[in-house]
């Protein structure tokens, strides 16, 4: 089915590029169908600034306003002002959907930057796959999606931890607790985290979920005393993080022999913690706000002087601001008449960029991004000190803990 | 052996923290007849409180715990004042007045304060552990249970032991007599929705250093003190006590024989059957109007 839908869009594509070929006037003053008209190209910025969630989005909003604006600055794409079409959706995935489908269809944004929870993606996804529009989404999460009208810049399971397994198993030992939120991310992290233990002959001595926003830890403390692990894998998310911490550090339990190693506790969630409560626990990104790069120190010197000197950047504002970099890239091999979600998401295969984290590449495959995971540990001033990078840039793999599925150029394939 | 002693201390901690957070609703549910849905809010504005105390006036949490206790009491007085005393005829329109009271407050705090997690410190001298019962628990869980059981103390002399709490039990009981008498029920009411908003402010201020502080806290508080005070018996302040120890000890045992995810279940679905053979909860007093 996606394949005869792509081949009447490309006719249908066709037919307009040729009509607006022959009557150009008619076409781009009339009925608007051109993307980019006017010197403006217009696209979405779609993070919540109201509700549960604003908390984050609010500063993935700031990523991206401050990219466009630097873009613009610097003359724009081709001479082109990116213009951003702000809409607030209210940490609320039915919103999403509405105001995703009034920034494609109304406002005719040629992509839209947003998103921070998988919830919101899911709910925007059948907008841009109905439309053929583009979604650039900058958060980590679970894997096992491959849509051809998404741009995923986070990571994905294989890429935080492929290293951050085996060097824990090494550093402290084989029997490990995984506790997680109760819903798909800390699931689809934890399934291909058994399946990196299972090879490294490794022992999951508990795999437990507490629900979304559970406040109380003593039952589960208890269990880390009796249970002994050598470490604790917390995909923990949100405020859960914060309570589990401090109670954690409360019950006078030693990060040295029992570290907590997290995929989810950034500067953010350590900053509500107290660096007391985070110190000597362990989390795997491929951003950190310390990490040492003239890029970096750019990105953050920007950030803290356009929106206020205590604000932090981290693993889910660093993709939100280069994506809009790699977008700009994609675009500007485009003549100004090509402009369009499908000849982006074409150009934007194989773009590369030096990002604050390292240089960045979007796979064409499956449309998601090389990155550069890191180990860092935090200290008591709340900051992280980068224990360990990896050697080379990671390959993206949605599907790495399904080996017999794999996100192709085509879609989906069993093998 | 261990295991179970350690666990039985786990639940008395969660209990503790149950009992803070219900006492103030127990108070006004249980005397007034209000549905007070932005008692969480109330928790939450403690917290606030002693974050604000902590950041701005460079106030340790103790010493900042009267403070909140009276700045959360005006603010309940301020409402019972503007907005609940219209409504003692109706009491369920309390329900949707008190819930609208606690999305403004929620939005009034996310306004000034921020949207974002806020970090209160613990004392530093209850930083350490302590041995109960042969269990190594931390200090601050065993303040936490002592300020409870110390605001039920009071609680409880005041009803019990004053010349307002006198007047406050003739007016549970019968308000229209109590007034013949010359009771002034208007100012024994406001005065009792403040004591009690400012128990739950204080709650939000112990609260604070073991969770986290945000704008929607109060969500899960209020669900929590609802579950203990209909379970204990809306006019037993020892029936508070009681059901939140059952429900700490009950959820705390659960969560550790399986998963929090279960506990929060099994605790809820208790609840609901109890109540159905027992509607008036586990505690009931005689001589209720």
């Amino acid at each position: 089915m996606p394949m005869r839908r792509r081949t009447f869009l490309k006719g249908a594509a066709t037919t307009v590029a040729a009509g607006t070929g022959l009557f150009p006037h008619v076409w781009v003053k009339n009925t608007g169908l051109a993307y980019a008209q006017g010197g403006e190209i217009k696209v979405g910025v779609l993070f919540s600034l109201t509700g549960t969630t604003a908390i984050i989005e609010e500063s993935l909003h700031k990523a991206t306003i401050m990219a466009i604006e630097e873009i613009n600055a610097a003359g724009g794409i081709n001479g082109m002002r990116i213009v951003p079409v702000e809409e607030d959706p209210a940490s609320d995935p039915a919103t999403f959907a509405e105001k995703a489908r009034k920034l494609v269809l109304s406002d005719r944004c040629v992509s839209v930057f947003g998103s921070y929870t998988s919830a919101s993606r899911k709910a925007v996804l059948p907008v841009f796959e109905r439309q053929n529009n583009l979604y650039f989404y900058p958060t980590l999460y679970e894997g096992r999606e491959c849509s051809k009208n998404v741009i995923y810049t986070g990571a994905v399971p294989n890429q935080q931890q492929d290293d951050f397994v085996p060097w824990l198993v090494e550093k402290f030992g084989k029997r490990w607790y995984l506790i997680g939120s109760n819903y798909i991310y800390p699931k689809e992290e934890n399934n291909y985290c058994k399946k990196l233990l299972a090879e490294l002959g490794a022992e999951v001595v508990a795999e437990e979920y507490v629900p979304l926003g559970h406040s109380e830890f003593s039952s589960v403390i208890n269990k880390f005393r009796s249970e002994k692990p050598n470490v604790i894998f917390s995909t923990v998310v949100g405020d859960s993080v914060v309570a589990l911490h401090r109670q954690y550090r409360a019950a006078g339990l030693d990060p040295e022999t029992m570290p907590m190693a997290s995929l989810t506790t950034s500067e953010n969630e350590v900053a509500a913690m107290g660096g007391d409560a985070a110190a000597g626990h362990f989390t795997s990104a491929p951003y950190f706000m310390v990490w040492d790069s003239p890029e970096n120190q750019r990105f953050v010197e920007a950030y803290r002087s356009r929106w206020g000197g205590d604000k932090v950047t981290h693993f889910v504002s660093e993709p939100s601001y280069f994506q809009v970099y790699l977008f700009k890239q994609a675009v500007q091999k485009l003549a100004a008449s090509d402009i369009t979600p499908p000849t982006i998401r074409e150009a934007i295969k194989g773009e590369e960029m030096v990002a604050p984290q390292g240089r960045v590449r979007i796979e064409p495959e499956n449309l998601h991004t090389w990155l550069w995971p890191k180990i860092g540990q935090c200290g008591s001033d709340g900051q992280f000190t980068i224990l360990k990078q990896s050697e080379t840039w990671q390959e993206p793999d949605p599907y790495k803990a399904y080996p017999n599925q794999r996100c192709t150029a085509d879609g989906l394939k069993e093998v | 052996m261990l295991d179970i002693a350690a666990q039985f201390v786990t639940g008395l901690s969660i209990a503790s923290i149950l009992l803070m957070v219900a006492l103030g609703l127990a108070v006004i549910y249980g005397t007034t007849g209000v549905i007070n849905l932005a008692h969480g809010e109330f928790v939450m504005l403690g917290a606030y409180g002693a974050w604000f105390a902590q950041t701005f006036l460079g106030l340790g949490l103790i010493a900042s715990m009267p403070l909140v206790f009276v700045a959360v009491a005006l603010l309940g007085l301020l409402t019972e004042r503007s907005v609940i005393r219209w409504l003692y005829a109706r009491p369920l329109d309390t329900i949707l007045a008190t819930w609208g009271v606690g999305v403004v407050l929620q939005q009034a705090v996310r306004l000034s304060a921020g949207g974002e997690l806020r970090y209160v410190a613990a004392p530093h001298i209850l930083d350490v552990s302590l041995d109960l019962l042969g269990v190594s628990v931390s200090a601050y869980r065993v303040f936490v249970l002592v300020v409870a059981l110390a605001a039920f103390a009071a609680t409880w002399a005041i009803i019990y032991r004053t010349a307002l709490g006198l007047r406050l039990r003739a007016i549970t009981q019968n308000r229209e007599v109590a007034q013949a008498f010359g009771v002034n029920a208007d100012r024994v009411y406001s005065l009792t929705f403040a004591y009690g908003a400012g128990l739950a402010g204080l709650a939000g201020a112990l609260v604070a250093p073991l969770k986290s502080v945000a704008p929607e806290m109060g969500t899960a508080y209020v669900v929590d003190a609802f579950m203990v005070v209909v379970l204990g018996g809306v006019q037993s302040l020892f029936g508070t006590v009681a059901s939140s120890g059952l429900l700490g000890e009950l959820s705390g045992f659960i969560a550790y024989l399986s998963n929090d995810t279960i506990a929060k279940a099994v605790v809820l679905l208790a609840v609901v059957v109890l109540i159905r053979f027992r509607p008036q909860g586990l505690f009931t007093r005689r001589g209720r109007a």
